[in-house]
């Protein structure tokens, strides 16, 4: 009964954790790094209870190769990491693209580049995860910017993950990773849980990149398809091929599963859009501080709303272009010297857009906000 | 019946190697007198006699000539990054441990940049078998030397000849922790078919090292005439068998890789652990 659900108060990597087991998770391979460690520690003691793995891998080079690895032997999986962790896990990302492995990786940003400031928040990784591995490859990045999103993006990852075939990220600074809020735990049935779709031809018959399908269907090993998977361009049946033409399709295809289905991957949240003067583009913790801020200038009669993304990557190109008609400026706080505004900028044309940005690990402040938002009004 | 006369006699039975290969996918790409190819067959004779079926069986791969094997054969395969099998291997092998992992690897790719994940597995002792094809070379990317290249030798990125130590891949396998380590060649086919039964059989980490040959690139750079003088200077005359190494006075054994299985014994497996894990997480342990 709706009335009798719990509600505690638990911290955003708390929330990833419950999130994930939600989802039905079944596998963790991670290495311990600040601000992401909770995960790893409450997993390692909650999946052995439902019948998961936990792991604790060598390295994160190791554990995105061990998610891939369970993953493809059919557990949905999860690693979480940090920056430097996150660098290292590029190559086995792109790995994940091309074989079209399901697998949900949480980066939770600290300051960098390096070492950087491990316990202090960032949002400077956003790009690096649009175009931290080689190669052309299709991307899923969500950006909850509350606890009780931690875990309802969490699960939406999971979703993704295995509905697309395809690896997704969960971006997340330190400050709403170690933040404590309410949520409402869901009961068992009250989200949707999607289960990637699995062949149901003949194993002789398999191709596990079929061209019939957009996302082909995933056998898993040890279920009677023998199955190839391979990092090199391969052709439907997933050997390699040195054939131009396949090649290219093959590329194409797994971009193309992403961009065709954006209208479903996509999510954003509009607060005061509608007719507003002044827009505020925030994620993250830097969304909050929006909130606060165009609470305070529409307290003081000017028109300002805030567009907050939940999805990232692919980034909601035609929400901003909308929202940009008719605006003075769009503003764009970020913990970082200025990645996201270029993509602001590309989809704003002859609307001012102004960047608020810093990298002294302190969170940006509503007055900060409210500053910009009275300059362009 | 001597010793001779049985090996006959095991030939002389014809092997159907077409079972285990899948159809189509020949020509492989290695080279004429590659060892990669002979270790294959040995490895397909012992897969045979385990009585494992096809299904049960999950091949992983890093990124090298020899790490070409798993799209050859018709098991569960998987071809990953170059030095990352291992890892890749133990989250197939923790996600399904009924699976049989076998996993075929350079010796670049296991010990150079592979090494951290090798030592690791070897230590958390997972049942896995670990194929190490050491041919001295990092074949793949056209002859620069590797961690087995011999002081000395020449490769295209040791011109005046290599100054780095080698690294002994069993002594390695053995002090990281794994349960079963032995050695084999490429020239000695039915004693590594026996060697990689053992291994396959053997509950925990096995690590087999398969001294092979790369007559391309090993071969030229180091003044071999022939593959067959290759396999015969390196293989056949530069190892020798445990068993007749305790025979043999020392200075015959002095300077010589040891062959079969120099150590095996019983530890705790790591999926086994794991399902110990679980029942005292559920309150059942
Ligand atoms: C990260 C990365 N670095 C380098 C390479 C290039 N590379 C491919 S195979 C290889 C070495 C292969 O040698 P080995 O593992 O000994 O196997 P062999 O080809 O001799 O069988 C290298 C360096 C790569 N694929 N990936
Ligand atoms: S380059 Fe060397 S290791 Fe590679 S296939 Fe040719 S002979 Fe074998």
């Amino acid at each position: 009964m709706a009335g009798n659900k719990v509600k505690r108060l638990i911290q955003g990597n708390e929330a990833c954790a419950e999130g994930a087991l939600y989802a039905g998770c079944r596998f963790f391979g991670g290495y311990p790094i600040t601000p992401s460690t909770e995960i790893a520690e409450i997993l390692s003691v909650r999946l052995p209870r439902v019948g998961g793995k936990f792991i604790q891998m060598e390295d994160e080079i190791a554990s995105i190769a061990a998610i891939t690895g369970a993953s493809l032997a059919g557990l949905k999986s999860l690693t979480a990491t940090s920056g430097p962790g996150f660098s290292l896990k590029q190559e086995g990302i792109g790995y994940a693209c091309l074989a079209e492995v399901p697998c949900v990786i949480v980066n939770v940003m600290r300051g960098g580049p390096s070492t950087g400031y491990p316990t202090g928040p960032s949002q400077s990784d956003v790009m690096q995860a649009k175009w931290g591995t080689h190669g052309d490859h299709p991307v899923v990045a969500l950006v909850p910017s509350t606890v009780p999103e931690i875990l309802s993006e969490t699960v939406r990852a999971f979703n993704l993950a295995e509905e697309y075939r395809t690896p997704v990220f969960i971006l997340y600074d330190e400050i709403v990773g170690h933040m404590r809020e309410a949520v409402t735990l869901p009961e068992p049935g009250e989200l949707e849980i999607i289960d990637r779709a699995k062949p149901t031809c003949a194993p002789e018959e398999y191709h596990p990149y079929d061209t019939n399908y957009d996302v082909p269907p995933l056998a898993a090993y040890g279920e009677g398809y023998r199955f190839h998977i391979t990092g090199l361009n391969h052709r439907e049946d997933g050997f390699p091929t040195n054939d131009s033409a396949l090649i290219e399709e093959g590329i194409k295809r797994i971009i193309d599963k992403i961009e065709k289905n954006k209208d479903k991957i996509l999510k954003n949240e509009e607060y005061l859009v509608d007719g507003a003067d002044i827009v505020v583009f925030a994620f993250g913790s830097s969304a909050r501080s929006a909130r606060f801020a165009v609470n305070k200038a529409r307290e003081k009669g000017i028109k300002a709303g805030l567009l907050k993304p939940l999805t990232l990557w692919p980034f909601p190109e035609e929400t901003v272009r909308k929202a940009a008609k008719g605006a003075k400026a769009i503003i764009v706080p970020e913990m970082n010297l200025g990645q996201i505004i270029y993509e602001v900028e590309r989809c704003a044309k002859g609307v001012e857009v102004a960047g608020i940005n810093r990298v002294d690990g302190e969170p940006i402040n509503p007055a900060q906000i409210l500053e910009a938002i009275e300059k362009f009004s | 019946m001597s010793a001779t006369t049985a090996a006959k006699k095991k030939l002389s039975v014809p092997f159907d190697y077409d079972k285990y290969l899948r159809p189509g996918k020949l020509p492989h790409i290695w080279c004429p007198g590659c060892g990669h190819g002979i270790v294959l067959k040995s490895l397909l004779r012992a897969i045979d006699k385990s009585g494992l079926t096809k299904d049960e069986i999950c091949m992983v791969s890093g990124i090298g000539c020899s790490s070409r094997t798993p799209g050859y054969v018709d098991f569960n395969t998987l071809h990953t990054l170059h030095g990352r099998a291992l890892a890749y291997a133990t989250g197939v092998k923790l996600a399904k441990p009924e699976l049989n992992v076998i996993i075929v690897t350079g010796d670049g790719d296991a010990l150079a940049i592979g090494g951290n994940h090798f030592i690791h597995t070897c230590r958390r002792n997972i049942d896995m078998t670990i194929l190490v094809y050491s041919n001295f070379i990092y074949g793949m990317t056209g002859g620069q030397f590797s961690p087995t290249t011999p002081v000395g030798a020449l490769s295209n990125t040791s011109r005046y000849g290599n100054i780095e130590p080698v690294f002994d891949c069993c002594d390695l396998a053995k002090a990281s922790g794994a349960t079963f380590v032995a050695r084999g060649t490429a020239y000695h086919t039915l004693e590594l078919e026996r060697t990689l039964l053992a291994a396959i059989k053997h509950k925990g980490t096995s690590v087999v090292e398969i001294i092979d040959e790369c007559p391309v690139y090993y071969g030229r750079n180091n003044k071999f005439k022939s593959v067959t003088q290759m396999m015969e200077d390196i293989e056949k005359n530069g190892t020798v068998s445990v068993k007749q190494a305790d025979k043999l006075p020392p200075e015959k054994v002095q300077g010589k890789l040891l062959r079969g299985i120099l150590h095996q014994v019983e530890r705790p497996e790591y999926c086994e652990g794991y399902e110990k894990l679980i029942a005292k997480a559920q309150g059942k342990g």
